[in-house]
């Protein structure tokens, strides 16, 4: 594959992000004028502020000015990633929520990496025997796998394993008592990651399974498995040199598709654990009505989305030489 | 002449469908000699294609070989172990099939797809076995072969895409290539230099071939020997020309009578009444009863055997019963 | 090879029932909706009402799904947040499916200009993440049923009518339209008499799975703390349950298992529609 040609197709989807961006930040825009009440409020969120804090905002984001001029006031300081400041963490809103960031990234990079490849496994084996006993358990496993509100697991996962059991701890990255470096934080960590990845692995497994399953069978019936069995070449060769690849394209189309939905389940997974990450950020800046964070985690979010399609399209490209081959 | 190449004896195809079984190939009989170019001729749907699956063991569920043996170069390939088998397939005996785009693996490089073939059935490390499919892909006619070989099958043309199946096929250098309707999806023009190919590769490999087809004009131009297939048993043998001058199962004449030849006119085209049958019931008695023109009272009730009527002309009809002695049907 | 004869076409509700967990599925959520429905006639306590019962006391007679720690009875409430669910779910997704039939149908009828808007907005809206738009939605206009509900539909729309859109594209230039203009019938009667009905299929069984993913996105924001503070809902019991379920576990079971058994039916429900509806999938 041409690094040139792959490079032009990446440029050419970052170019076709920069609108919705554009748009991401006009809805932010939007909601703080158009949604009941006083702009203001929406820039300070639910906490008390001095009266010269307020003044400061207005002439800050020029909110006596045309509506035109605020925008634009307001777009010089994305520009700049002034994402505003909350009050209530005391921290500008662009570091708050990139100090968090680690957190959720490695609870969502661990659960995605894991459940693709069991659910890519399971799926394989499944579709080379349907109808078995094992499929159908496997099959109703996945389905209540993702008919499941995440966060209810979460709370039964706390429940049995660490509250009854006493396997795992209940909340947090690190226990108060963990060394502060080295491998035994490490190992903390781990041990705390254990049951939040579990949990928010559980769905995206499911779906994965599905998925493959019913591509993996879709594809052994094409022709071209034919002529590869034509040609002497064993069965398992066959599936994982020939087969697959085909059968994973649209498995990860459909995960890039997800990976909003996916941001979802981790944010609300990390509420259950008290995870550190942007999710729990989420729900403290619910809680205390603190709109610059939402606004600030919204956009943050979103660009990951964005990133996370365009990475997705260059997997798939990567696969699929079609894509840049034309 | 000596012991066939390839000798099919009473080979038997179910397919186990939710709506019944389908007896797809029946008691199926053919043999292919050392260089022969012989065809195995049909409508759709006849079970030709099945057989050839069956000939080399590329039967899937639902469908199964229930019985028969299949003696290649003197071992029973039914009987030989998966391993065994997967050596042979590919290597003495391979197969071309008939829509190159489904065919080949779109992920994968053409060359790579050779290369696949190559070390499966000569021991050649990598860079000898790049340098052989190379020369298989010179060998079928495709120039700038060194470029192609790196090339993806939706960069190349439907012609030339069939060329490299074939170049798939005959890279290991085959006893017996089984083309199970080669040029069907190809342009006209294309099928005859795709049919040439065949002919010259095989006269060049010494390669018999068994050329599974609906087109009887390929089968006059190419072929030596024909078997008549219909509703999964075959109904006719013979060689080419007595086929073609004096055709003598009912279903053999209906079907010549319905094709174009230069010495016939549009309006003496003839097309067989009737619908071909259902393999799941299929009728009593001889499966073509319902639709032939010279049937006895006898055909709708006891199925024909097979009668020879001259040294390699058999045919499975009762038109023929004192004039041949009955072979094992 | 293929066997020529045609087996007969099987009725839609044998092709239901041929695939049992739709029956289950069906079966499930006909009991959950009399839950729902029938409840508060047979309801004892008020679902706000508390220290109706001692505080944190497991399942028992009396209050068959417990309490929790303000006295008030479990199954009163879960069966209120029932109703909530339900009511969003399907609302969420009338309206939704409603509106994207509209938009999607015009779109994949007239083509042009309309298309091409539809198309940049949906995809806009597929790259935007849904649930945190929807938190930002409901934090900024208040948490209401009715925000909840609208912001859900307002969310998933563009999905559908891309879907009817596609369909509408493949199916217009189909002979039976052609053979209908010929006919004489008017653009109105060719959309909604002859193209809608056959573009329905997918659509159905798309808005089926959308019911319980409007329920789960209502249940995770009622669970974030989004939820109307009116009414009882079973993403607010969850989120009460975090601080107690260690000493009462009644109190985040039953009302997740709810929220379960719904979204579980309604998928179970959609698989087996996808059957019926989708003629493509029916070959096994």
């Amino acid at each position: 594959m041409p690094a040139t040609s792959l490079l032009i197709y990446v440029g050419g989807r970052l170019v076709q992000a920069v609108p919705i961006l554009f748009i991401i930040i006009l809805i932010n825009f939007g909601l703080i004028h158009a949604a009941p009440g006083d702009p203001v409020d929406f820039l300070i969120g639910a906490t008390e502020a001095t009266p010269e804090y307020i003044e400061s905002l207005r002439r800050e984001f020029g909110l006596d000015q045309p509506l035109w001029v605020q925008l634009v006031t307001y777009l010089g300081k994305i520009a700049q990633f002034d994402l505003g400041y909350s009050l209530r963490f005391r921290e500008p809103v662009l570091s708050l929520i990139l100090g968090r960031m680690p957190a959720t990234l490695l609870l969502m990079g661990t659960a995605l990496l894991l459940s693709s490849l069991v659910g890519v496994l399971l799926g394989v084996i499944a579709a080379r025997r349907p109808y078995s006993a094992g499929d159908y358990a496997a099959t109703f496993v996945s389905l209540a796998g993702y008919s499941m509100p995440v966060f209810w697991l979460g709370q039964i996962m706390l429940i049995v394993f660490a509250l009854q059991l006493a396997w795992f701890p209940t909340q947090g990255m690190y226990s108060l008592r963990a060394p502060s470096q080295g491998w035994g934080r490490v190992l903390d960590a781990a041990h705390h990651l254990v049951l939040p990845a579990l949990t928010y692995s559980f769905y995206h497994l499911a779906l994965i399974y599905r998925l493959t399953r019913v591509k993996m069978q879709e594809v052994m019936a094409l022709d071209f498995v034919t002529t590869a069995r034509a040609k002497g070449v064993a069965e398992g060769r066959v599936i994982y040199r020939h087969a697959l690849p085909n059968a994973i394209l649209p498995v990860v189309t459909v995960v890039g598709l997800n990976f909003g939905f996916m941001l979802a389940g981790s944010v609300l997974t990390e509420t259950v654990f008290a995870w550190p990450g942007m999710g729990r950020l989420l729900y403290e800046a619910i809680g205390a009505r603190d709109y610059p964070v939402l606004m600030g985690l919204f956009t943050v979010l979103s660009v990951m989305v964005i990133c996370a399609n365009v990475v997705t399209d260059v997997v798939y490209a990567l696969i699929d030489p079609r894509v840049v081959y034309r | 002449m000596g012991e066939p190449l390839l000798s099919a004896r009473d080979l038997a195809t179910r397919l186990f469908t939710d709506s019944g079984t389908v007896q797809a190939v029946d008691g199926v009989s053919l043999n292919v000699g050392h260089g022969e170019a012989v065809a195995l001729v049909g409508e759709s749907g006849c079970g030709k294609s099945m057989t050839a699956l069956s000939l080399m063991r590329l039967v899937r569920p639902p469908g199964r070989i229930v019985s028969g043996e299949v003696i290649f170069e003197g071992r029973n390939l039914l009987s030989l172990s998966d391993r065994e088998m997967r050596a042979v397939r590919g290597g003495r005996l391979a197969m071309v099939f008939q829509d190159p785009m489904t065919f080949l693996n779109p992920l994968m490089r053409v060359g790579e797809q050779i290369v696949e073939a190559v070390l499966l059935h000569q021991y050649l490390e990598r860079g000898k076995a790049r340098m052989a499919a190379l020369e298989a892909l010179e060998r079928v006619g495709i120039a700038a072969a060194g470029n192609v070989i790196d090339y993806f099958p939706h960069q190349l043309s439907g012609g030339m895409r069939q060329r490299v199946l074939i170049a798939m096929a005959i890279s290991s250098k085959p006893a017996l290539l089984i083309a199970d309707e080669p040029t069907t999806a190809l342009d006209v023009t294309i099928q005859a230099q795709i049919m040439r190919l065949l002919a010259e590769l095989r006269r060049e490999l010494s390669t018999s071939m068994l050329l599974i087809t609906h087109d009887l004009g390929l089968v006059a131009e190419y072929c030596d020997r024909v078997y008549v297939m219909y509703a999964g048993k075959i109904v006719e043998e013979g060689d080419v020309c007595s086929i073609f001058a004096r055709p003598r199962h009912p279903y053999t004449r209906a079907l010549l009578r319905s094709t174009l030849s230069p010495d016939k006119r549009v309006e003496m085209l003839e097309s067989i009444e009737g619908q071909p049958p259902n393999l799941i019931t299929p009728p009593s008695g001889c499966r073509f009863h319902p639709r032939c023109v010279e049937k006895l009272s006898r055909c709708s009730v006891e199925p024909p055997p097979d009668f020879a009527i001259a040294p390699g002309a058999r045919a499975r009809c009762w038109l023929y019963e004192e004039a041949g002695c009955a072979a094992a049907p | 090879m293929a066997a020529t004869h045609v087996p007969a076409e099987p009725t839609w509700w044998r092709i239901f029932s041929r695939n049992r967990g739709s029956v289950v599925g069906a079966l499930i959520l006909g009991a959950l909706f009399a839950l729902a429905v029938l409840a508060p006639i047979f309801l004892r306590f008020e679902p706000s009402r508390i220290n109706v019962g001692p505080s944190m006391s497991p399942p028992s007679l009396t209050h068959p799904m417990g309490t929790d720690e303000l006295g008030r009875d479990v199954f009163s409430r879960a069966t209120a947040g029932l109703r909530v669910s339900l009511t969003v779910g399907f609302g969420a997704a009338t309206v939704s499916t409603l509106l994207g039939v509209l938009v999607g149908g015009l779109a994949g009828f007239f083509g042009r200009g309309t298309d091409a808007v539809l198309m940049r907005l949906t995809e806009v809206f597929q790259v935007i993440p849904r649930f945190f738009l929807a938190v930002l939605l409901v934090a900024f206009f208040g948490a209401s049923i009715l925000n909840i509900l609208a912001t859900i539909a307002v969310l998933s729309w563009p999905e559908i009518a891309r879907l009817v859109r596609g369909e509408f594209l493949s199916l217009r230039s189909r002979q039976f339209v052609d053979a209908a203009r010929v006919a004489g019938a008017s653009r109105m009667s060719l959309i909604f008499v002859e193209i809608l009905p056959n573009a329905l299929g997918p659509v159905v069984v798309n808005a089926t799975l959308m019911v319980g993913q409007a329920m789960l996105l209502e249940a995770g924001l009622s669970y974030l703390g989004l939820g109307d503070p009116t009414k009882a809902s079973l993403g607010q019991m969850l989120q009460e349950a975090q601080q107690i379920m260690r000493s009462a576990w009644w109190t985040t079971a039953f009302p997740g298992l709810l929220i379960f058994l719904c979204v579980l039916s309604l998928n179970l429900v959609g698989d087996g529609l996808t059957d019926i509806l989708n003629p493509r999938s029916r070959e096994r």
